[in-house]
């Protein structure tokens, strides 16, 4: 089933022609009337003259997080206030946060792009939609509501938070699907544990649209043979609009709907475009923004596109799986460490559960990373022994992923932080 | 099983300061009284070992306190108070090809009794009735 079949399955030569029209037109655009952009434009010698074809894009000049912060909180945007019908924030780790704009137009696209994507993977005006995601300044929440609004599914709108009833309600209002981060999902798995209640067994529940955070397969496997369902892996940048685009039911990349983004990946290092299949950071241009523009944006994101034909008919490129962000990344005595990594490695290991906290800290020059893990009921003895060999089971298995010596430390379940919004997974105590 | 094969509760504890204490203080809580125990550390991490009134309640009660525990067949030998009682134990499990996984001692009003962890408890019991020697029963504890 496709939502608008007609720009879905677009012949792929149409849709680059459409892309190369929409961003000829927005950077000619720019160019007259965003002082930010002609600034930067002139800077890096380019106009949009020179932009002649699709692969000339290459020769704009980047957009950073550190452009949006410069100018918070509006002097980015190109329509006036009145013309701005909502903001988001996004939360910033360092310096002040992004501001986001919308137009009646962004939000619109913003809908219809999920309204795609919830199509894509299965879901209909029959389906009952828990949005799990944090309401408020964050867009997962309102996102996903707009979006199952969208295809006329009942959207149950509860946040993050109060899990137990969430479990309640899931049950009672025979949810069929749910948007949350894969923590907060595994979290639900484990309450309903607690509170007796089987997911398979005693809720409608069929479909996850899980993100917001980095997960890995393992960890897919590991909720969709716990609960049941089939969680789909969705994306999307609070500068993008929110989260958008998701896989569809081949479950092999996520939709970039070429209408909405166009999307290059480029070696960090060197700014240079990589062909498809090369991992690097993604750059995307949003081609129907209208509150703020965003052209070239270094999003940080490590992925790879995949160029193939997708077997459901849709035409646009996919995206593999977010590896990490060229920002969470950690450099531990030298070596490139992401959390994901971490994560992989213990869903490898049945003796522990799956949350963990990462605590780098030096010791006179020298880094030291200590994973922390909680090991499971079944696995503790009485002897010394065996403890120390699961430990040193688990340090080696890490060294193996991770090419670097982790200490492990082993926990009693639930100990450690569950998080409902974003994971904070790494206590960097280092002092640069 | 012979009554003289007897449980001990193991506890996971965390190798931090006051993680002891906030465990004996979920010993204190739901009443469980401590006959014997024994804390092996390792880093990061420690088991408490202990030898309780009646270990099948409190093993339920500590579980229902979200606490890791595990119950463990133990024996316990009856030594002379005197120079060459570890031995006269250590010796007949030895000569038997009995393995001590750990062990740890307590005297009671009467006599010394050394706890032991062992790779087969029952036959543990049966060598140290063919040498002469006592083991003691949980309600003779």
């Amino acid at each position: 089933m496709y939502w608008d079949p007609k720009m879905e399955c677009m012949p792929k030569e149409e849709l680059k022609k459409m892309q190369y029209e929409s961003i000829k037109k927005l950077v000619n655009n720019l160019y007259e009337f965003n002082q930010f952009y002609h600034d930067r434009m002139k800077a890096a010698n380019i106009h949009p003259s020179d932009i002649k074809s699709l692969s000339d894009v290459s020769k704009l000049p980047f957009m950073y997080k550190q452009d949006l912060r410069d100018n918070y909180p509006t002097k980015m945007f190109t329509v006036p206030n009145e013309k701005v019908v909502r903001y988001h924030v996004s939360s910033g780790t360092t310096g002040k946060p992004t501001l986001v704009g919308y137009t009646r137009g962004d939000l619109d696209y913003w809908s219809e792009a999920l309204a795609r994507s919830m199509t894509s993977i299965g879901m209909n005006s029959s389906d009952t939609l828990q949005v799990s995601y944090g309401y408020g300044l964050f867009t997962g929440g309102l996102g996903a509501h707009y979006g199952g609004e969208r295809i006329g599914a009942t959207v149950l709108p509860s946040g993050t938070g109060g899990t137990e009833r969430q479990i309640e309600l899931m049950v009672d209002l025979g949810v069929t699907a749910i948007a949350c981060t894969p923590s907060y999902l595994i979290h639900i798995g484990e309450v309903a544990k607690k509170m007796g209640v089987d997911i398979r067994r005693d809720t409608k529940l069929k479909r996850a649209l899980v993100g917001a955070e980095p997960w890995t397969e393992s960890m897919r496997q590991h909720i969709e043979e716990d609960m049941g369902i089939k969680a789909y892996d969705i994306y999307g940048t609070s500068e993008m609009a929110g989260p958008m685009f998701t896989e569809c039911e081949e479950r092999n990349g996520i939709h970039m709907q070429s209408d909405i983004v166009y999307v290059e990946i480029i070696d960090p290092e060197t700014g240079e475009v990589l062909e498809p299949g090369q991992k690097g950071e993604m750059v995307v241009t949003m081609l129907k923004k209208e509150a703020f523009p965003l052209v070239r944006y270094r999003i940080k994101d490590i992925t790879s596109i995949i160029d193939e034909d997708c077997p459901c008919g849709r035409t646009s490129p996919r995206i593999k799986r977010i590896t990490g962000r060229s920002d969470d990344m950690l450099i531990i005595r030298g070596i490139n460490v992401f959390p994901s990594q971490v994560e992989y490695t213990l869903m490898q290991i049945p003796q522990v559960g799956n949350q963990y906290m990462i605590i780098v800290e030096r010791e006179g020059s020298l880094d030291k990373m200590t994973v922390q893990v909680e090991i499971k009921e079944e696995s503790f003895s009485d002897k010394l022994d065996d403890m120390i060999k699961l430990q040193k089971y688990i340090e080696y298995e890490m060294k193996k992923y991770l090419n670097i010596a982790v200490n492990i430390e082993l926990k009693n379940p639930g100990e450690l932080p569950r998080f409902e919004g974003k994971a904070k997974r790494v206590i960097d105590k280092r002092v640069m | 099983m012979t009554d003289d094969v007897f449980i001990q509760l193991s506890i996971f504890v965390n190798n931090e300061p006051g993680s002891l204490a906030s465990m004996a203080k979920t010993l204190k809580e739901c009443d469980i009284n401590l006959k014997a125990f024994n804390i092996a550390e390792s880093s990061g991490f420690g088991v408490f070992r202990a030898i309780v009134d009646d270990p099948e309640e409190a093993y339920e009660k500590l579980k229902a306190r979200n606490l890791i525990v595990r119950k463990t067949e133990l024996i316990a030998v009856a030594v002379n108070d005197a120079p060459g009682g570890l031995f006269s134990a250590a010796k007949v499990l030895g000569d038997a090809g009995i393995n001590i996984e750990y062990g740890y001692a307590h005297k009671n009003k009467t006599e010394p009794l050394i706890f032991l962890r062992v790779d087969d408890p029952v036959a543990a019991v049966e060598a140290f009735k063919k040498a002469g020697m006592k083991t003691v029963t949980a309600k003779e504890l």
